[in-house]
């Protein structure tokens, strides 16, 4: 079986300017945000981003490197907005398709079973059809004649998730509450890469969760990073609960004078660096992560 | 200690699960949060309940102790979003514009290509209100929410709905923190039906921007003792309630 273990930086070597990449979690929740951070140091550009969108959208948006962002929403959870998103879209600067999540989820289901669309009831009547030109509605062949939307297939070049535990090969587990869509990205996607809390032998992995909890297997996945605390400041249960003190000032760097100040204290550097910088901050704060 | 306004709020919230039957009640914001809780302690014992993440709970537990509850079940997002379509639901949105015929918006003020203000987007609005029975909640009353024409039709109304023959559709009831209303004015447009205790009706024309149907104005119904009780010591002993509806 081909050993798959890669670095950051070779995931991010394996992507190219203006691929669409799907990112898997949602909201502030477990976020491949080491991936993320990766992205951030290299020059990629001109993304298409697909996600349930968090502080990954956020991030980089702030940082330029995004032409669209598809979307059901962005938020950081408990804080109600990301505020670099909302920066970038109020100057004008971001093309999105801002999609119900319903719609999201079909689009990612429709490209994971290489269907041109599914259709769906969502998004009938509202202005997610008018902003979106490209969206047609299909109707029912059988004699209910209903009329609904087409969500056409959300093709992904690539998805980055990140998971609790994967072994060498990409078969990953999540040990948390909730999947959310992350097995779905990997099979909408020509490439997928996972990010994990740490990388255990293959007869380890049943140590950690039941059969259920082994959500990716190796024949979606392409590369696997082993980055603990990889999903930092989003949540990544039961490994760790996001870093709130850290999210608001995240939250907070949106604003122009801060920005700058942020990327150079915690971005700048490789993810050793960043980790680094997370503990001098709590250290200095003295607010517990 | 007398009826606070955020009570009164709380059990008008609840009143919107009376005759829900089994489904899953989705609250956002605290105060629907409460009234989804006191329902189900009341009125509408087959509610499901969640912990706002993926676990449903067996009996409502006090705001912010969702991870001692006992579970009874496991409904992560994907599982909502699969729920959803099949109707068994009932949410209670929160809603930056509501125009009268109930169309809400959660997504952006001003132009979509450069807004003025972009919010969180339209979320699950556009497939909650196709799909099931939607209801919301307004924590300040006034004719920058209540207005005219929404910037952008994330969940909804009347209007709409019959465009396109949404024939699950069935946007109910908005609360505030001055009123109930609903949409049985004339052409399903919105109707005041209550006021809050000391709220007049003019109070609240005069905070919406548009002529609601003013026809049969009663008074929004009291919390009972045993209501008040499950609130205050069961399920917001913290009083969290007073800080999303002062006074």
């Amino acid at each position: 079986m081909q050993d798959k273990v890669l670095t950051t930086e070779d995931v991010v070597s394996r992507l190219a300017d203006g691929m669409t990449i799907g990112i898997g979690g949602w909201g502030s929740r477990r976020k491949p945000m080491a991936l993320v951070r990766a992205i951030l140091r290299s020059p990629l550009r001109d993304l298409t981003l697909v996600s349930y969108g968090g502080p990954d959208v956020g991030l980089l948006c702030a940082a330029g490197k995004v032409r669209k962002v598809v979307y059901g929403f962005v938020s950081l959870d408990s804080i109600a907005l990301d505020a670099h998103f909302r920066a970038a879209r109020q100057r004008g600067e971001l093309e999105v398709a801002e999609y119900d999540e319903g719609m999201v989820l079909a689009g990612l289901r429709a490209a994971a079973a290489r269907l041109p669309f599914l259709p769906t009831r969502a998004g009938l009547g509202s202005d997610v059809l008018a902003l979106n030109p490209d969206l047609r509605t299909v109707t029912s062949p059988y004699p209910d004649g209903e009329e609904l939307v087409a969500m056409p297939a959300l093709r992904l070049d690539a998805a980055l998730v990140h998971l609790n535990r994967a072994d060498r090969f990409g078969n990953a587990q999540y040990l948390g509450p909730d999947p959310y869509f992350d097995d779905l990205m990997c099979a909408a996607a020509r490439r997928s890469f996972l990010s994990c809390e740490e990388i255990v032998p293959t007869e380890e992995l049943l140590a950690g969760g039941p059969p259920q909890s082994l959500l990716i297997n190796r024949i979606h996945s392409h590369g696997v990073v082993e980055t603990p605390n990889g999903a930092h400041f989003t949540s990544c249960a039961p490994d760790y609960e996001r870093d709130e003190a850290f999210q608001r000032r995240y939250a907070d760097s949106a604003k122009p004078e801060q920005w700058a100040k942020f990327r150079a204290e915690f971005l700048d550097g490789d993810e050793q660096s960043y980790q680094a910088a997370v503990a001098a901050f709590h250290a200095r704060e003295e607010v517990p992560a | 200690m007398t009826i606070s306004r955020a009570e009164v709020c709380a059990v008008a919230c609840a009143d919107t699960w009376r005759d829900a039957g089994a489904v899953l009640a989705s609250p956002f914001g605290v105060i629907p949060s409460i009234g989804a809780r006191l329902a189900r302690l009341t009125t509408a014992p087959e509610l499901l309940l969640t912990d706002g993440e993926a676990m449903l709970l067996a009996e409502p537990t006090a705001l912010g102790a969702e991870a001692a509850g006992t579970v009874e079940g496991w409904l992560p997002y994907g599982r909502v979003l699969d729920l959803l379509a099949g109707g068994r639901r009932r949410v209670m949105m929160g809603a930056s514009q509501v125009d009268r015929y109930g169309n809400q918006n959660i997504s952006r003020i001003g132009p979509w290509d450069k807004p003025k203000v972009q919010l969180i987007g339209v979320r699950g609005a556009p497939g909650n209100t196709v799909n099931h029975t939607t209801n919301y909640w307004v924590a300040r009353h006034s004719a920058k929410v209540f207005v005219a024409s929404v910037d952008l039709v994330a969940g909804i109304g009347h209007d709409r709905a019959r465009q396109v023959g949404a024939r699950f559709h069935d946007v109910r009831v908005v609360v505030t923190d001055l009123a109930v209303l609903d949409f049985t004015g004339p052409d399903r447009t919105m109707r005041l039906r209550s006021v809050h205790p000391g709220v007049s009706v003019a109070e609240v024309q005069e905070r919406t921007g548009f002529e609601l149907a003013v026809d049969s104005v009663t008074e929004t119904r009291l919390p009972t003792d045993e209501e008040l009780a499950l609130i205050r010591h069961r399920i917001d002993p913290k009083n969290l309630r007073d800080q999303e509806v002062p006074g």
